[in-house]
């Protein structure tokens, strides 16, 4: 297996310690690291980092590690860690942190499809109000990898089949409600 | 509706889509509780888990005036069927009333808008409705027909038990099986009722997605279990649709129905084959002909 050692002068501990103060990443330093998150994880096995060791890399200051790990993409945000967690540490609010500040610097991995559909996600719900899954799916996919539409094809012909595929644009009638909705800034909040 | 409908009722995307059988299941249910439910007027996204990964307050204000409008029906009740749509509406709650910066940010927003303040809107979720407000021995007086023999696995998905719902426990749920039992379907004992079921990964991260749904379903039928009963329009939907797929990567002979709680109850009570929206599932279907509709002189009328 391949490691790599990192140094303590390449942690941000400033970084680190400003994370803690984020609604629901308090308890970060309570971490006895135990692995209970990692082992309730459905997710674990396919992870680069498991929860645990996103854990003790955040709380060291090891920034740039965290960001650009699958780890916090694939996070389906069951919430089981959260629960299972002996110390309370609210492992979710923590990865959505993460995900919040990688898609703001930009360290995703690129064409990897989870940020793209958070992307398109907001912008859709921003411009209409509400989203239509299947154009949401498409917009995704247009955008990562359209190949995957290829095998989609079949799900969506079956669902269309059933009446359960809507290519209806929902809109909300109100729409100019959401314009108080502060824009998204540089700031990760 | 009339204004007096007690129960609002807030869709979200899937209910109008993918999980249509969702709706329509739960309002024939409701209808023939009595119970009549009222759909949120001009309701936008609760922002699922997606937008709380791009910006955590405009997630909140988001699923704020959803609630704003809520209050403005004077309704005190909001059911929101889907899993994630009921946790992001109490998550925000939640939010406001922990973090007061959140909440000055969420009461600026409100009043921009022009929307009312928060206030004590409850959000609710079909399953707890259906154990508190109707009650389990309601549930059994108003059983008029029963399947015979068919044994069903209750399947809860991750979100509706977590940190900041009252649906169930989250580590033992029990309800499900009870309402279940007193309509007259037979449990098994599922252990994995709260392994979540991957969400949104079959449409991203496609194999893994689909391979959480594999060891759900082939629990369900290791122990016997003749189809899945959910309360989530995305655990239906990705444990309906990749059957197909799994046969042919794994070999295993799963065709199996799954189900939303509300078309079990709700065809308990009397309702019917397709108002319940049985005819929308993909796998199983033969199996739900047999025991919905053509089985009728099979059913035990109580």
């Amino acid at each position: 297996m391949e490691r790599q050692i990192r140094y303590q002068r390449e942690a941000d501990l400033e970084w680190a310690h400003q994370f803690t103060k984020h609604p629901g990443c308090e308890r970060l330093l309570s971490c006895i690291q135990c692995g209970t998150c990692s082992g309730t994880c459905p997710l674990s096995i396919y992870m680069d980092l498991t929860p645990r060791q996103v854990i003790a890399l955040v709380r060291e200051g090891f920034r740039e590690d965290v960001l650009r790990s699958q780890t916090i993409w694939l996070c389906a945000s069951c919430y089981a860690c959260s629960v299972e967690c002996p110390q309370k540490v609210s492992i979710t609010d923590i990865m959505y942190r993460l995900k919040r500040e990688a898609i703001r610097s930009n360290l995703y991995p690129k064409r990897f499809p989870i940020p793209v559909l958070a992307r398109e996600f907001c912008d859709m719900v921003r411009q209409r109000g509400r989203n239509s899954e299947f154009w949401v799916v498409f917009r995704m996919a247009m955008r990562s990898n359209p190949k995957i539409l290829l095998s989609m094809a079949r799900t969506g012909w079956e669902l269309w089949r059933k009446g359960r595929l809507s290519l209806r644009r929902e809109r909300i009638q109100r729409i100019n409600e959401l314009q108080y909705i502060p824009a998204t800034s540089k700031e990760v909040d | 509706m009339e204004p007096s409908a007690r129960y609002l009722y807030y869709p979200g995307c899937s209910l109008k889509g993918t999980g249509i059988a969702y709706e329509e299941s739960l309002l024939t249910t409701f209808r023939l509780l009595e119970m009549p439910v009222k759909e949120l007027p001009d309701w936008n996204c609760c922002g699922a888990t997606t937008y709380m990964s791009v910006s955590e307050t405009s997630a909140t204000l988001l699923a704020a005036r959803n609630l704003a409008l809520a209050r403005q029906t004077g309704s005190k009740d909001l059911i929101a069927p889907c899993n994630a749509c009921y946790l992001t509406l109490r998550k925000s709650q939640r939010l406001v009333a922990d973090y007061p910066q959140i909440a000055q940010e969420t009461e600026r927003f409100l009043e921009q808008a022009g929307l009312p303040r928060l206030d004590s809107v409850r959000v609710r979720h079909p399953l707890e409705v259906l154990y508190n407000d109707v009650g389990i021995q309601r549930l059994r007086e108003l059983t008029v027909r029963r399947l015979q023999g068919v044994r069903m696995a209750s399947y809860y998905g991750c979100q509706a038990v977590r940190p900041y719902g009252e649906v169930d426990d989250p580590h033992e749920p029990t309800r499900m099986d009870e309402i279940l039992r007193a309509v007259g379907v037979e449990v098994v004992g599922y252990n994995l009722k709260t392994k979540c079921c991957g969400g949104p990964l079959t449409g991203t991260i496609h194999d893994v997605g689909v391979r959480l749904n594999y060891i759900l379903l082939k629990e369900a039928m290791r122990l016997g279990a003749q189809a899945m009963v959910t309360i989530c329009p995305l655990c239906q939907f990705n444990l309906d649709a990749y059957q197909a797929e799994i046969r042919k990567q794994t070999g295993e002979p799963i065709d199996m129905p799954i189900l939303y709680l509300t078309q079990v109850v709700g065809w308990a009570l009397g309702g019917d084959y397709r108002e319940l929206g049985l005819h929308r599932a993909i796998s199983g279907r033969k199996l739900l002909e047999q025991w919905f509709t053509v089985r009728k002189e099979a059913e035990t009328y109580v």
